[in-house]
């Protein structure tokens, strides 16, 4: 059973290829991850598929319906939702706030009855707000809930934005480089929260540079080189692919040579 | 003292449409981080339309709301036509791209109409009321209940409504808010809308004062941005405040010291209070992360 699955996928910039005739597919509860050296079009591919850049090759489909180059917002109605490598966080709301915007996709009410502040508004906006912060619990950021968004780490900003993407409840979650700028213990619990994710239903798509990562979480690899798939299957089988092998050692430097091993 | 207290009327009468204007900016400002200069335009169009559709025979509310429709209108297509297309420019383009909408409108708004200044019926006729001795029009009461309404709802909508805090998330992050599933193009373009229909309720309000004439705008957005700046930008208080502040000193610098000077002490005041406080009375200070 297939939630997502991308067909051919491709786009130039000014002449260059940045993603050649990519295609791949991931079911739900499944974690896939997307690996390759620096510049493989990793986060092209994300952008494609979330909607942030417009495909100019090739399909996305999700849950059997042609979603190619919807708007974020179209696709975050439809259950897919991502996280940045470089951040989208409102820097001026306050963490709570951040997580709450996620949750009112599905808690919306009446203009006038929010504007009058009737009952049903209030009790609507403790549930989101209840829901907020247990998310932010789950991130472990619950004791920052208050505080302005533009004061936290770029670690703790990471996982805020987890939180967000989780309030969306959505069936399909794009991650870009969650545990960058992590250390060594919110990056395992980080790893924990997605198998938890996976666990109940929602597939997900993961590009992580953290090789040990990648590979403990992930039942499927998709490698990227040079915008084009040049392997792709399970973990095991993957890092012992000549090509991979080729791809990493071959042209990038042995920083991430090592991450490979 | 009724001097003192007839000044004081004046001032709070013309702080009142300063009040309307600066509510105007606040919130397109908060959906985009744009001051649009074209929001003396829409005052002008307020006051205009209803001066055209009336002498056509259409009843005055009808025509008031017809002419505010219109506006509204016209704010859209702004949107549409002129910002929407610029999309990802720097804030300072959006900005130079109002000054030219701005000087568009006046300019059709000449052909359109006239080169003429226009006067409808007041509301509630134009006997004085008189108030320990002071004198005030009824129709500078319709332009204060004009603007406290504006700026209630308006305040509510920000505070309360998720539409409202849908606004203010696209301009603090358009990508972010796109991904928690807010169109950004939805709310500029409501932005827009509601932001022409409070310059047209302005122009409406206040012509049977004032008189309008095509090119009213240009005062009228130097006003009320001064107005929006004083208060500070994007806040509906800040707003609400600064208009009447603006207006009040204007009346008093009028009153004792000369009209000529009016415009003049009001925004030395403004400067001085900018000094101190750059981000308005009622800002939040804006702390960038280095």
């Amino acid at each position: 059973m297939t939630l997502l699955s991308v067909d051919g996928l491709g786009i130039d910039f000014g002449g260059l290829t940045a993603v050649n005739d990519v295609g791949f597919s991931v079911s739900p509860g499944e974690i896939v991850s997307v690996i390759g050296p620096n510049g493989a079009g990793k986060t092209t591919l994300f952008n494609m598929i979330s909607g942030v850049y417009q495909p100019q090759r090739g399909k996305v489909i999700l849950d059997g319906a042609d979603v190619t180059g919807l708007a974020p917002n179209r696709l975050a109605e439809r259950g897919l939702s991502r996280t940045f490598q470089n951040l989208q966080i409102f820097q001026r709301m306050s963490v709570l706030e951040n997580a709450m915007t996620g949750c009112h996709l599905r808690e919306r009410g009446p203009v006038l009855s929010d504007l009058l502040s009737l009952p049903s508004s209030r009790r609507r906006s403790a549930v989101t707000r209840a829901r907020a912060t247990e998310l932010l619990e789950r991130v472990g950021l619950a004791r920052a809930s208050e505080r302005e968004a533009s004061s936290l780490s770029y670690g703790a900003l990471k996982r805020l934005e987890i939180a967000r993407a989780l309030a969306l409840e959505p069936r399909i979650l794009l991650l870009d480089e969650p545990a960058a700028g992590c250390n060594a213990v919110e990056t395992e619990e980080i790893d924990h929260l997605i198998a938890e994710v996976a666990k109940s239903g929602v597939a997900i798509l993961l590009v992580e540079h953290d090789m040990k990562m990648v590979m403990r979480i992930s039942r499927h690899i998709v490698v990227l080189d040079r915008g084009e798939k040049i392997a792709e299957g399970a973990p095991a089988a993957v890092s012992r692919d000549p090509k991979v092998i080729e791809a990493y050692l071959g042209t990038q430097s042995v920083e991430a040579g090592d991450a490979v091993g | 003292m009724p001097e003192l207290l007839q000044y004081l009327l004046s001032g709070v009468t013309v702080g009142a449409v300063y009040a309307l204007v600066a509510l105007g900016f606040t919130l397109i400002y908060n959906a985009s981080d744009v001051v649009n200069f074209a929001q003396g335009e829409f005052v002008m169009l307020g006051g205009m339309i209803t001066f055209f559709a009336w002498q056509a025979g259409i009843p005055l509310p009808l025509a008031a709301l017809l002419a505010i429709l219109a506006a509204a209108t016209i704010g859209v297509l702004l949107n549409k036509l002129a910002i929407e297309p610029a999309r990802g420019a720097p804030v300072a383009s959006l900005i130079i791209i109002t000054i030219g909408a701005s000087i568009f409108l006046r300019g059709s708004a000449q052909l359109v109409f006239d080169k003429q200044l226009h006067r409808f019926p007041s509301f509630s006729g134009d006997d004085p009321l008189r108030v320990f001795g002071a004198t005030m029009l009824p129709q500078g009461l319709w332009v204060i209940a004009g603007a406290v309404a504006v700026f209630l709802v308006l305040w509510l909508f920000f505070a309360r409504t998720l539409t409202g805090k849908a606004v203010l998330a696209t301009a603090n992050n358009r990508i972010a808010a796109s991904l928690v599933g807010i169109n950004p193009n939805h709310m500029m373009t409501l932005s827009f809308a509601v932001s022409a229909a409070i310059g047209a309720l302005a122009g409406v309000l206040v012509t049977p004062i004032t008189l309008t004439s095509y090119d009213l705008g240009v005062a009228m957005a130097l006003k009320g941005f001064a107005a929006a700046m004083l208060g500070g930008m994007g806040v509906p208080a800040g707003a609400l405040v600064g208009g009447l502040l603006l207006g009040l000193i204007e009346a008093l610098t009028a009153g004792y010291v000369s009209s000529v000077y009016k415009d003049a002490v009001a925004f030395i005041l403004i400067l001085v209070i900018l000094f101190a406080r750059p981000q308005g009375l009622f800002g939040r200070k804006a702390m960038d992360r280095v």
